[in-house]
């Protein structure tokens, strides 16, 4: 993948907060049709470094690269703006809506003039099935059902398919299986890989270590605020992986990465 | 590309049905126990449409408010304070009836301002917040007129188009009727139709998923407690013209009602689930409840029985029917 740009990348960025040091001397490159692994012990630091991606939280020194300039990503608005999106574990879908009214809130298509102005339901049902469809969702057919009545999973992929709707280049997913049972994580995992073919950048938090493996095509461990390793799909197997994601100090002091 | 959706009947799509059954039941019952009495006349029926009319057209906002997940008690005062308003500045200053109208709605416009900014700065429930302010504004209006014209009931004279627009009768059926009507279609239009209406139910569904989806949720909150504010102090203003005085307490009466009507006609107290249909019924039965009992020969006293044994079925049955359109079509194996 050398050669490309990176779609983001963080350049020895740090922060704290007063005298706790949450990150320090992180440098991390998120390349386009790629899903980046971010992995690490409770309190390793990923929310925080998540936060800095979306704008939610500025770092306290280091420089952001979007698209290899440099970027002040001041609000999580001035994220958006850049094709940066982040679907949270509770993912904020609205229960007693539609899928289509879900997927188009806020942006919601209008047709017809002035006062008679209205949400053109037909073509938001038509492009909410079909995109939702593409991530992999086929059970739901009526855009008028209720979020809801959908699994887990499946408001996880409708998040992920809004989010490549409106032009997301970075996908930030902050453990969006944590809460799910097997079933329902395939069904975001598959989504991701569907995303990953869209040639979406993915920042993927997980404390699940067959997960990761399975999509993962870089990883980046965090210990205590610092990158304790970063390598690629294949070079380490399931089992390695899994003794990272328990106990990484044991291994980062007898092997040097 | 994709199999034509099917097209199922949702929960979600009648809210308003419980409500028109209950008011089938309730308006059968009284036809029944109060027709010999004259319930069933023109003059019975323009009775219970007249009081529902005038609740109706606050309780629909109030509704609208209560999906968003706010509540408007403050809705009372407005009445009373845009009907001193019309009274005093016509009959003590000769002004127009144009002008003050105009008044009344610019400050309804400033009270409804002021009650979303206070419950988005303070973060306090719209309950206590508005509140707060019915007792500010009843208060004020109360000792303003007093203190202008030495009474709290002022009359006033007026023979122009207001009246004809707010005060004429169809035989007993008053022209309020007409703006109940209006206001309904207009709100089931913004609330089913527009991405407004989507924002609406989305703030009270979710408040956090709503602002993350991008959702100027402040701005939702204060169009609604602008509009609320806007269609009682209308209320005001047409019950001034119609009875030819003014009164700062008038309106005391709605405080509760909107709130109830909304609730019996299906809104959910926590938000985010109702429809404009079923708040209208929910309206028509208190209207047929408060006017029929005149007609049983049995004591008034008994409304207020009546009513909350009707606000409690009605939460229980709105919760129901929330958990059921929560299951319905989840065809989960
Ligand atoms: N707003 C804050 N103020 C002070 N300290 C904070 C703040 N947010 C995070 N921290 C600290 O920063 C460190 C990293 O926290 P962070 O939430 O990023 O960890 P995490 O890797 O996401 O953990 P988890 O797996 O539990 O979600 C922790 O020590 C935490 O206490
Ligand atoms: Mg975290």
């Amino acid at each position: 993948m050398t050669g490309i740009t990176p779609i983001i990348e963080l350049r020895d960025i740090s922060k704290s907060y007063g005298n706790n040091t949450a990150l320090s001397g992180i440098n991390i490159s998120v390349y386009p049709g790629e899903v980046h692994c971010l992995l690490g012990d409770n309190g390793a630091g990923k929310s925080t470094l998540i936060k800095m991606m979306s704008g939610v939280v500025p770092p306290s020194t280091g420089q952001i690269l979007f698209d290899g300039k440099p970027v002040n990503l001041a609000s999580p608005r001035e994220a958006m703006a850049y094709g940066i999106a982040t679907v949270h574990q509770d993912v904020g879908s609205i229960p007693l809506l539609g899928v289509a009214r879900n997927f188009f809130l806020g942006v919601e298509p209008t047709k017809g003039w002035g006062p008679f102005k209205r949400i053109d339901f037909d073509k938001a049902g038509e492009i909410a099935i079909e995109h939702i469809r593409a991530m992999g969702i086929s059970r739901v057919t009526d855009p008028d059902q209720l979020v809801g009545t959908m699994s887990g999973g499946e408001r996880q992929a409708l998040a992920i398919a809004r989010a490549l709707y409106l032009g997301a280049k970075v996908l930030i997913l902050d453990e969006p299986t944590a809460a799910l049972g097997v079933r329902e994580s395939s069904v975001v995992i598959d989504a991701i890989r569907k995303a990953r073919a869209q040639g979406v950048a993915l920042v993927f938090i997980t404390h699940n270590a067959p997960h990761a493996f399975a999509v993962g095509d870089r990883y980046t461990v965090l210990l205590q605020g610092r990158v304790a390793a970063s390598f690629s799909r294949g070079e380490k197997t399931l089992d390695e992986l899994t003794t990272w994601m328990a106990g990484g100090k044991k291994i980062a002091e007898d092997a040097t990465v | 590309m994709s199999a034509a959706p099917k097209k199922t009947l949702r929960i979600v799509n009648l809210i308003w049905l419980g409500p028109a059954i209950a008011w089938l039941v309730i308006f059968a019952f009284f036809a029944i126990v109060g027709g010999e009495n004259g319930f069933l006349t023109s003059s019975g029926t323009a009775g219970w449409l007249n009081i529902a009319a005038e609740l109706g057209i606050i309780a629909i906002p109030v509704g609208l408010l209560m999906m968003s997940g706010e509540f408007d008690l403050s809705t009372g005062s407005m009445v009373g304070a845009a009907s001193i308003i019309v009274a005093v500045g016509k009959s003590y200053y000769g002004i127009s009836s144009e002008a003050a109208i105009a008044l009344a709605l610019v400050l309804a416009i400033l009270v409804g301002t002021f009650n979303a900014t206070l419950v988005e700065r303070t973060k306090l429930p719209s309950f206590i917040v508005t509140l707060a302010s019915n007792m500010v504004l009843m208060g004020t209006a109360l000792g303003l007129s007093r203190l202008l014209a030495g009474t709290s009931t002022i009359s006033m004279k007026d023979d122009g188009w207001a009246k004809d627009a707010f005060a004429t009768k169809f035989g007993d059926f008053n022209i309020s009727i007409g703006w109940w009507i209006f206001a309904a279609v207009l709100a089931a239009w913004v609330l089913r139709r527009t991405p407004f209406g989507n924002w609406v139910l989305a703030t009270g569904g979710n408040l956090d998923g709503a602002r993350r989806a991008g959702v100027p949720v402040g701005r939702v909150k204060l169009v609604l407690f602008i509009w609320t504010a806007v269609s009682s102090a209308f209320v005001g203003v047409m019950t001034t013209f119609e009875f030819n005085q003014g009164n700062a307490t008038t309106g005391q009466g709605y405080v509760f009602q909107g709130a109830i009507a909304a609730v019996i006609g299906g809104v959910l107290i926590t938000g985010g689930f109702g429809s404009v249909l079923g708040i209208v019924f929910g309206t028509m039965i208190y209207g047929v409840v408060s006017l029929g009992l005149f007609y049983t020969g049995w004591s008034t006293d008994w409304l207020s029985t009546f009513v909350g044994a009707l606000l409690v079925i009605a939460v229980i049955t709105n919760n129901v029917v929330r958990q059921k359109a929560l299951t319905q079509g989840a065809n989960r194996k």
